[in-house]
């Protein structure tokens, strides 16, 4: 049976032509409208400033390990911006549409509210905040001076980048997926999606998931082979040890999501028979398949958080970490569980009491580690002399934040009770709750924390505070309604409801949005005032926080090698081991550095496969072709490159050397 | 710069071997080939003469020889040793071996059931085993 | 003075080469392959006797055709070996000359299984005949994809060798792809006692 969209074929532009541009739809065309005047006045003041050659010289082609970390940050906090405005859309929708109130977002509207929102925050928010922190810190701790794969690196970022750039794209030039973030078939197939939103997801999704997989073999490669001498793994910082448990997680997964978005690619294309209900397709394997992925993906999003955590904890505990054997175990065993858990996100779709079960016994016994964390930490605390800064704040909060939302969980894991309340707001709260409360509480703990470390002055208190305040209550407002309505028996991605008894709920959510976003824009605000006072908030030493791990001993920020000399490990927690015994910077008889050199390739590279998915999302398969082609030539005469490394000068190392002994000496 | 080159260059080499980075010679080789042929003429003689009677006795055997190629492939081939990088490459091979059954052994599994149960009158999972 | 000199001295050292990663790091993205191999023989044990009243394996396939093809893959490995031996040998020449040999093998390989492919397409058994089909297209085209990929890096390898000659980034590339090459077997053994084998009973 063929399926194929009725639309036009031209042999240059595929399916596209002016109908993929909204213009009936007002608040995309105002959006768009933004998006020109801000692109251009970004543009506009690049140009003015002459920025384009430093940008293309110290950014776009630098294989830092330190300036790749921050444009993934940059990267999530600019889809977080676009995240939330769709998740301000729906809670406004959610609090007006009852009864005759059809709201402002019509179903096919709302239903890529939601999809967008979920991809958007999952794909380009969280997992570019913890590549961006695993980026920057790691090498650091482990007394390194890059990853081992640099370009590679590069072309990671890039990669993501390109995929973030096609979820853009959809909002102007054509439509995206209505499905939800996870796209089940046979919703999501060609019969009931012919149009172009899933392929755009599917796409987004291929690009960035490549760069996500090799970022994950090169953070492996650099943890086991690139460790400073002495640091046998027992001695590794715990946020080094959940990065290895997580990219473990990643190069073991990401090829699942691969192949499953590949097979629903070939059904939608080639009229396959994967998952569709005839031809003896089934699509409950996709739901089977997507979760093997789903499960362990949100492990990946929460064990550098735990990680992030600890550090923190210790740090300004004042006191090396409790129970670190322990928590080290605890990560491997969370990491080889998760991938015996993932029958619980369907514990509905009918696989039987047997089946049920096993998974149910699996899921309540992953949340065990977890829980010995929680414990770790608290140990750690008592008795110390603990300093309530931002981190340390934040750290408070995800505590109580993510045991709540774990014990939902625990909750969820019931399967007679998951039967009552799967794909309900109860489900819609447990997850943001461990995912807000975990990720992004960890992920703003941790830009507290290492903003000194790469900029070189610390974060404004005062609006972080607000930030801080804003996000908790405004969380607790947001999602405690959830779950009421929930276990009253609503339904997630409903655009309107019937029962206006329900509204008061949806009303008290809308204004925890809000407050969320007053959080948002306080820490921008902080992100701002920061930056303009900085001259105030400076830090000279490199260590403001009396830090305990290696990336805490070079200067504020680090210089482009990291380490003049090469640290040697003794113990754990070794930077304040360093402290304790009296350890003084050594300052001559420098030797030159060997550094890998820039790249062109890797942001070339990508740019050619962001422009490839959109020539198959459009079926221009003529400029697909070429596109292909001329990234696989582009590679090609990459590998011809042999040369990519460059010498720093002994006189070079010697100055930025003396310039931060110059610092430490005025500041003390 | 050239000397470092050199210098740098020795490094590599010393670093090759010093891994436990077996390169295997002509001999592993032949064996591993001859051992090879053998483990996949085999299973093609047994199928193609439908020499046994049970499909099941057959299947497991075609695995049981698939499995043990693979091993030679490893051991002869890829040079599969508990030295190779400080044993994280066996390792990582017994990490990847191990999801892999888990993803194969499970989502039959759950398939099975979830067909079973949500399929009816479908032909069962027989259907996903061998049948003559 | 002396004293924090010697305790300092303990905490670095003037100069530290880390080991290469790229091996490891391959083996590892080798890994990950495994994994989307795994996906793709999942799907073909549960939907690989959906035949929606189409064809069965037993009608399709042509064992002999198997057979030669594995024999192919079989011999590409081994003269992949002598080529790593040359390379040992320091032997520029036969390296090559080894190398392009498997480069043939792996066309031949290539060669027959999209004669195979076309032949049912050709049938009215292509991919979207059934899931069956489905399922077999995708789990034996995405293994020649990866041979059809490892061809490429073959051919490029092969300029590179005749440009810069044995050099240890070469060896190192030269071990990659035999990592690479030699999965593609292992793959292979997979499909063919998996699929065709178990597939035709």
């Amino acid at each position: 049976m063929q399926a194929h969209s009725e639309v036009q074929h031209d042999l240059i532009l595929g399916r596209l032509s002016w109908d993929a541009i909204p213009f009936h739809e007002p608040i995309l065309i105002a959006t768009f409208a933004g998006v020109l005047l801000g692109g251009a006045g970004l543009l506009g003041a690049l140009t003015y400033f002459r920025m384009w050659g430093p940008l293309w010289r110290n950014w776009i082609t630098s294989i830092d390990h330190k300036k790749i970390g921050i444009m993934y940050m940059i990267l999530g906090l600019i889809m977080l911006m676009r995240g939330f405005a769709d998740a301000l859309m729906m809670r406004a929708q959610q609090a007006i549409a009852f009864g005759d109130n059809a709201g402002f977002l019509p179903p096919h509207h709302y239903d890529q509210v939601f999809t967008a929102h979920g991809v958007i925050m999952i794909f380009f928010v969280a997992m570019p905040f913890v590549t961006g922190l695993m980026n920057y810190v790691v090498p650091l701790q482990i007394g390194a001076r890059d990853v081992a794969f640099p370009f590679l690196n590069n072309f990671s970022f890039w990669m993501t980048t390109f995929g973030a750039v096609l979820i853009m794209a959809s909002l102007f030039v054509g439509e995206f997926a209505k499905t939800g973030w996870l796209a089940y078939p046979p919703l999501s197939g060609i019969l009931a999606s012919p149009d172009v939103g899933v392929d755009y997801y599917i796409w987004a999704l291929q690009v960035a998931g490549v760069g996500t997989l090799l970022s994950g073999v090169n953070l492996i490669a650099t943890i086991v082979k690139m460790r400073a001498p002495g640091m046998d793994m027992m001695k590794m910082p715990v946020f080094t040890w959940t990065a290895l448990c997580t990219n473990v997680l990643i190069v073991a997964v990401f090829p699942v999501l691969t192949a499953v978005l590949a097979m629903l690619s070939m059904d939608r294309t080639f009229d396959t028979h994967f998952f569709t209900n005839d031809g003896g397709g089934n699509p409950m394997l996709y739901v089977n398949l997507i979760w093997i992925w789903g499960h362990p993906e949100v492990y990946i999003l929460v064990l550098p958080i735990f990680g992030i955590f600890s550090e923190i904890v210790s740090t300004y505990s004042g006191k090396r970490l409790f129970g670190y054997s322990s928590m080290v175990y605890a990560t491997v065993v969370i990491t080889i569980l998760s991938y015996l858990v993932w029958l619980h996100h369907f514990f509905t779709m009918g696989s039987g009491a047997s089946v049920n079960s096993f998974f149910g016994i699996t899921t309540m016994i992953i949340s065990i580690p977890t829980g010995a964390k929680i414990f770790n930490w608290l140990f750690t605390m008592y008795r110390g002399r603990i300093r309530f800064e931002l981190p340390m704040m934040w750290t408070i909060s995800f505590m109580i934040t993510f045991v709540i939302g774990g014990m939902t969980g625990v909750l969820l894991a019931v399967p007679p009770a998951d039967f009552v309340l799967h794909n309900s707001l109860f489900l819609i709260a447990h997850f943001h709750n461990v995912i807000i409360g975990g990720v992004v509480f960890g992920v703003f703990a941790a830009i507290n924390y290492w903003w000194p470390k790469a900029f070189g002055y610390k974060l404004n208190t005062y609006w972080g505070k607000w930030s801080f305040w804003l996000w908790t209550i405004g969380f607790y407002f947001a999602f405690m309604p959830l779950y009421v309505l929930g276990l009253m028996g609503v339904t997630r991605r409903m655009s309107h409801f019937d029962d206006p008894s329900l509204q008061i709920w949806f009303q008290i959510a809308a204004v925890g949005a809000l407050m969320i976003a007053g959080g948002i824009g306080a820490m921008l605000l902080q992100f701002y005032v920061s930056f303009r006072d900085r001259a105030k908030l400076r830090d000279v030493t490199g260590d403001p926080w009396n830090g305990r791990t290696l990336e805490w001993s070079t200067s504020s920020p680090p210089p482009d090698y990291n380490f003049a000399f090469t640290p040697v490990v003794h113990d754990n927690d070794a930077w304040a081991d360093m402290k304790k015994n009296g350890y003084q910077r050594p300052l001559s008889d420098f030797v030159e550095i060997h550094m890998p050199a820039n790249t062109w390739a890797g942001f070339v590279i990508s740019a050619l496969a962001g422009g490839l998915g959109f020539c198959l999302i459009w079926q221009m398969w003529l400029l697909a072709g070429v596109a292909f082609a001329a990234m696989l030539g582009t590679i090609i005469v990459h590998t011809f490159n042999y040369k990519r490394d460059y010498y720093i000068p002994v006189k070079q190392v010697t100055e930025t050397e003396e310039a931060f002994t110059q610092k430490l000496e005025a500041h003390a | 710069m050239a000397h470092h080159d050199h210098n740098h260059g020795h490094h590599d080499d010393h670093h090759g071997h010093d891994d436990g980075h077996d390169h295997g010679s002509l001999k592993t080789y032949t064996i591993g080939f001859i051992l090879s042929v053998i483990l996949t003429a085999i299973p093609f003689w047994l199928v193609m003469g439908k020499v046994l009677d049970n499909p099941s006795t057959t299947a497991m055997i075609l695995l049981g020889l698939g499995a043990v190629q693979i091993v030679v492939h490893m051991v002869y081939f890829l040079h599969m040793n508990s030295k190779s990088e400080g044993g994280w490459n066996m390792l990582a091979l017994i990490f990847s071996a191990i999801l892999v059954i888990i993803v194969l052994s499970g989502s039959i599994w759950v398939m099975y059931h979830m067909n079973h149960n949500m399929m009816p009158g479908m032909p069962d999972a027989h259907d996903m085993r061998i049948r003559p | 003075m002396k004293d924090t000199t010697d305790i300092s001295a303990r905490y670095f050292v003037r100069e530290h080469h880390p080991e290469n990663g790229t091996l490891l790091g391959f083996w590892i993205y080798l890994m990950s392959d495994c994994l989307l191999f795994a996906c793709l023989f999942s799907a073909y044990a549960i939907l690989g006797r959906n035949y929606a009243g189409g064809p069965t394996g037993a009608e399709l396939f042509d064992l002999k055709l198997v057979a030669i093809n594995t024999a192919f893959l079989l011999l590409s490995s081994i003269t992949y070996g002598f080529a790593m031996l040359e390379s040992q040998k320091k032997k520029l020449g036969l390296t090559i000359f080894w190398l392009a040999i498997t480069g043939v093998f792996g066309l031949a390989f290539l060669g027959l299984e999209i004669y195979e492919f076309l032949h049912l397409i050709h049938q009215g058994a292509g991919p979207d005949r059934s899931a069956f089909l489905t399922s077999f297209f995708a789990l034996v085209g995405t293994h020649g994809l990866h041979v059809t990929f490892g061809i490429v890096w073959l051919v490029t390898l092969l300029f590179q060798l005749k440009k810069h000659g044995l050099t240890h980034e070469n060896k190192r590339r030269m071990m990659c792809l035999s990592m690479f090459w030699h999965f593609l077997d292992v793959v292979w053994i997979g499909v063919f006692t998996f699929v065709y084998l178990m597939g035709v009973m």
